[in-house]
């Protein structure tokens, strides 16, 4: 799999046992915990792994690329007494590697005298910037309601067969520095991309490579591929590989970072598999007790710090198995995001596209970006009414699946109307449509006018009086 | 100090086996490995010992030495907490950034307390005193306008020999010296304190003062006694972390301890650069001075994290001894069990639900019996009152912490997640919730506020739980078919859930509401139930009481009336009369 050639380090021939992508080696002296080690088969080829757990002459060591081909007798455990590093350089931009962060695009190894530790290490509270700064992806129900601040991490749920990697290549290809609602468009400060893919189908990394080479982003894009085929246990690497790049562009090199993981849900999957051959006590769904700490190890490695101008900010992705946002995966990773966004199976098969179920989604950093000076002074409010009066329009419509339209109050079939024009104006927008901020704050003012003035309680009187055009505007 | 005590055998994540001496103690502090990390003896067993690590172990090797230290893990006590942010070992974060620069990395030693900073010191003995554990010896302003009562050791007593006169010193200037059973005693403003050991009290006072929040679905609803304990359990985004960022800042207690424990940087950061900006309503100060921060983001180690909580509540309960009130937040205790379930699996424990320890349960006992309002050893009165977070999985209360919590406390906060995504913050379900403090503080209300509170108060929840019902009703036929009274109900339900229950934290004037303004819009709007009611019985139609000016007038003064201009809710009243009493009129029979 891999062709590093370490010199130096302890070696064991043969194994004591071998479990899954799991060995026990026997016969090692003063092993280090989290170590890397190199094995070589009886035919001479090389893979890398990691120990687990260490004992007295006894070392668990996770095989990356998995264990097939390996015998009991014929394998070479070397010990390299270093945990995973993998180079970085600004010229990994451009290029592709593997999951684990050997080029595969056929370039020479990156040229870096800079190794760093995959596993990084937390950003100390004291050293952060709190996040401040919207992108502006052109999406309304981003944009809008759900607002992506520079150094957030901002997760998509989805599920199997939604456009959720069109979504996230939109969100790429618009992603611009926000500004205040009006203010004449200015050269944005383009973003570098770090994209990994952990057990992805091939068609998914293409079509990431296709939209970034015809947005011209090619050249900012560095690829850290893991495919459906390639061995599960190198996932784990992966997320850590890409953003230890990201860190370094960002933190040393300056650069606006934005992270896309996909798909999150294999990741988790390749986590369980070794917790379950090495037979430990799960928590929920066969999941590690750890699975948070770890997911968080990776969600944390997002945001700006002091010493540096540059920012990560993180969109992984997620399939819900089975379209469930309580599974574990799913359930975790909004603990530790800030927020997330809700692709609904409803609005898909209505058409809609982007079909961001408005309800479930939030981005809790929203409300320190937008508004006076950054947005516009209604923002915020205009948000919470839109939220509360589509939220309003769910009970309606449960209302009119048991009584009927026609019997609805005059008020309700206003929501009803409402809210069908809210997923196809403000939701619904085409693939290719960048939004301003302020056409998108426009079309929720048009539809909140379809409501009466009396039940738009969240915004102020003012901004009524200077926003509301409905019928009762006068009075 | 630091003798080798034995040889790593073992090491999985942040636990690690050693075998080596039997005189190590049972939750000794060492140092492990050749970095000299942080760990803490969890387990014995013949001469092999089980460590938790507070720091990353990766490059660890087997082979490599454990040193033991004699001492339990503690924490320093002392001027100089107010104001830092520590990790969950009560390392200063500061230093760490300015040693280490933006991440943390091991093999970090630093005082929690600075030695060489001076206080103003002011002795309260004398020569000759006798003294026992707890006593105030002496006080020193930790901030502009915050004394802080330096107590004698509660472990020791004696007869004072001599005092330091007035003046500045450091933590570690000797203040008094004291001849006590076992000789000479120098004693310093610096003591240490075993976290896993409850400061001693006297006895425990009843809880009948409200810890005042300025929420009002909190202190109207749902109070929590100042020294009780209350649990805010709920899923992903629903507002945990808001509603105790919302207690921190406004809650009527001299002491803030806030613990994020393996939770998000951001939010500490958040914490960080806010607080110094915002100023305390009642001191006039800037928040920050009476705050301290205990940061285990969920991308620190683990352990650690375990041990934050205990680090807390060690500091709030030294302050609650000087006489204080300390409100401590826990957000969230759920990492806390996490971290005790990771640790637990590592050593391959028995597991008892979803693979938690089986003393779980005796944790979280031990950690809520941590509050209380209590009659301190030097004779002051003191408190800690308890808010922890609970983030069950997939939001669902039946899993093991929520209800080992449930236990534990005597109110529960219960978050809604249709609440949240309906925009309804906080989104604290007024039906689910309850507290067992609300007879309790009631005479507190009647004295503050010459109001009666307690009847107000039920007779909103018996409005809200009427509306819920009414609502199953509608949901299947529509409101139509109720009558106007009932009709009526809703649209004074209404009111309460917009212009009461709802409260934006991150508007000015909404963000904190005095309890006076609490009341005085509780009673407006039983004001306008009791009028409609009267109208309506006369047969008035239900669109004419919903459509009067005065319904948004009302939903809109929580966030248009400042706790300054309470005389604006008497014009109020003054509408809901004017336009009330033109309809009472047209249906005069
Ligand atoms: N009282 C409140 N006022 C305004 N917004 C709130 C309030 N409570 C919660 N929110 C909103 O909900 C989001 C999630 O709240 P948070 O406390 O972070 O949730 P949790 O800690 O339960 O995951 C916040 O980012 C904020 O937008
Ligand atoms: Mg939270």
């Amino acid at each position: 799999m891999s062709d590093v050639t370490v010199q130096g380090g302890q070696e064991v021939v043969g194994v004591a046992r071998i479990e899954g992508p799991i060995l026990i080696v026997e016969g090692a002296a003063n092993v280090s915990y989290d170590e890397v080690v190199e094995i070589q088969d009886s035919r001479g080829q090389l893979r890398r792994g990691r120990v687990l757990e260490v004992g007295e002459g006894v070392a668990v060591v996770q095989v990356f690329a998995g264990s097939t081909g390996l015998s009991i007798d014929g394998t070479r455990v070397r010990f390299l007494s270093n945990t995973l590093h993998i180079p970085v350089a600004e010229e990994m931009l451009g290029r592709i590697f593997d999951g684990l962060g050997n080029p595969i695009d056929g370039g020479p190894e990156p040229l870096s005298d800079r190794y760093a530790d995959v596993n990084g290490q937390p950003i100390n509270p004291t050293a952060r910037i709190y996040p401040r700064d919207y992108i502006q992806t052109g999406i309304s129900t981003i944009d809008g309601v759900n607002t992506l601040l520079r150094g957030q991490k901002l997760p998509l749920f989805s599920g199997a067969g939604m456009p959720h990697d069109q979504l996230a290549a939109q969100i790429v290809r618009q992603a611009t520095l926000g500004k205040v609602a009006g203010a004449p468009a200015t050269e944005g400060e383009e973003f570098a991309i770090v994209f990994a893919a952990m057990g992805v189908k091939n068609d998914v990394a293409d079509y990431f490579r296709r939209s970034f080479t015809e947005s011209g982003a090619l050249t900012r894009v560095a690829m850290f591929l893991n495919l459906a085929d390639d061995p599960p246990v190198e996932r784990i690497v992966t997320p850590r590989a890409a953003l230890t790049l990201a860190e370094y562009l960002a933190y040393e090199r300056d650069m606006h970072v934005l992270v896309v993981l996909t798909d999150m849900t294999n990741y988790g999957e390749a986590l369980r598999q070794i917790s379950n051959v090495r037979g430990e006590v799960p928590s929920r769904k066969g999941y590690p007790g750890y699975l948070y700490s770890d997911l968080a190890s990776l969600y944390e490695r997002t945001g700006r710090i002091r010493t540096s101008k540059g920012s990560i900010t993180q969109i992984p992705i997620l399939t819900m198995p089975n379209d469930d946002i309580t599974h574990p995966m799913p359930d975790l990773t909004g603990y530790i995001t800030e927020g997330q966004i809700v692709l609904g199976r409803e609005l898909n098969f209505a058409g809609i596209y982007p079909p961001v179920a408005v309800l479930p989604s939030l981005s809790r950093l929203m409300k320190d970006g937008i508004g006076k000076n950054r947005t516009r002074d209604d923002h915020p409010r205009w948000g919470a009414q839109l939220y509360a009066a589509y939220a309003k329009t769910q009970d309606v419509r449960a209302l009119a699946s048991v009584i009927g339209e026609e019997e609805l109050s005059e008020v309700d079939q206003k929501y009803l109307k409402f809210g069908r024009a809210f997923e196809r104006e403000f939701v619904n927008q085409s693939f290719t449509e960048n939004r301003s901020i302020e056409r998108t704050l426009e079309i929720g003012w048009k539809l909140l006018s379809m409501l009466p003035k009396k039940e738009l309680t969240r915004v102020n009187l003012d901004e009524i009086a200077k926003y509301y055009k409905g019928e009762d505007a006068a009075n | 100090m630091s003798d080798q005590v034995g040889t790593i055998t073992w090491i999985s994540g942040p636990v690690v086996r050693a075998r080596g001496s039997r005189n190590v103690g049972m939750l000794e502090l060492v140092e492990v490995g050749s970095e000299h990390l942080v760990g803490e003896v969890i387990g014995l067993k013949g001469d092999q010992m089980t460590i938790q690590v507070y720091e990353e172990t990766s490059g660890m090797q087997t082979g490599s030495p454990v040193y033991g230290t004699g001492l339990p893990l503690s924490v320093e006590l002392a001027p100089g907490l107010i104001q830092s942010i520590y990790d969950g070992v009560q390392r200063p974060l500061p230093l760490i950034e300015q040693a280490m620069g933006s991440f943390i990395s091991r093999g970090a030693r630093f005082d929690p307390i600075n030695r060489e900073k001076k206080w103003k010191y002011t002795p309260k003995v004398k020569v000759g005193d006798e003294v026992q554990g707890g006593a105030i010896l002496g006080v020193a302003m930790e901030t502009d306008t915050f004394e802080h009562r330096v107590m004698l050791n509660p472990d020791d007593s004696g007869t004072i020999t001599w005092v330091a006169p007035a003046g500045d010193y450091t933590v570690v200037d000797p203040i008094v010296k004291l001849k006590t059973s076992k000789g000479e005693k120098t004693v310093e403003m610096l003591q240490r304190w075993p976290v896993r050991r409850a400061r001693p009290f006297v006895d425990r006072r009843g809880a009948n003062i409200p810890l005042i929040t300025g929420q009002r679905i909190l202190d109207t609803f749902f109070p929590v006694a100042k020294g009780g304990a209350a649990g805010i359990p709920g899923p992903f985004g629903s507002g945990k972390t808001v509603t105790q960022h919302s207690i921190a800042k406004w809650a009527d207690a001299e002491v803030i301890v806030y613990i994020g424990c393996g939770e998000r940087g951001n939010e500490m950061t958040e914490v960080l650069q806010e607080f110094p900006h915002l100023i305390d309503p009642r001191s006039g100060r800037p928040l920050m001075e009476r705050t301290v921060l205990i940061a285990n983001t969920s991308n620190m180690p683990v352990a650690a994290r375990e041990a934050s909580i205990y680090t807390g509540i060690t500091i709030a309960e030294y302050y609650r001894d000087m006489g204080y009130h300390v409100a401590l937040m826990a957000d969230s205790t759920s990492r806390w069990a996490e971290a005790l379930r990771e640790v637990s699996g590592r050593l391959e424990e028995m597991p008892a639900e979803e693979g938690y320890p089986a003393y779980l349960a005796g944790r979280l006992a031990e950690f809520y019996e941590r509050a209380g309002y209590v009659n301190n050893l030097n004779g002051s009165q003191g408190s800690v009152s308890i808010v922890g977070a609970v983030s069950p999985p997939g939001g669902d209360f039946s899993e093991p912490v929520t209800q080992h919590t449930k236990r534990f406390i005597r109110c529960f906060w219960a978050l809604d997640k249709s609440l949240a995504s309906a925009r309804h913050f906080p989104a604290i379900n007024w039906l689910d919730s309850y507290s067992e403090y609300v007879t309790d503080v009631a005479d507190w209300w009647r004295e503050k506020v010459g109001k009666d509170w307690l009847d107000m108060r039920n007779r909103a929840m018996e409005l809200l739980s009427e509306e819920s019902r009414l609502s199953q009703i509608v949901k299947l036929v529509g409101p139509d078919a109720l009558p106007y009274t009932e009709r009526m109900v809703l649209e004074t339900t209404r009111l309460i859930r917009e212009g009461i229950l709802q409260q934006n934290a991150t508007e000015d004037v909404d963000a904190y509401s005095s309890v006076e303004k609490q009341i005085r819009l509780l009673e407006l709007v039983l004001y306008f139930h009791d009028r409609g009611m009267a109208i309506v019985r006369k047969g008035a139609p239900i669109n004419l009481i919903h459509d009067l000016p005065v319904v948004d007038t009302i939903i809109r003064a929580k966030s248009t009336v400042t706790n300054e201009e309470m005389h604006k809710f008497d014009d109020i009243q003054k509408q809901i009369d004017q336009q009330m009493g033109q309809l009472d009129a047209e249906y005069r029979s």
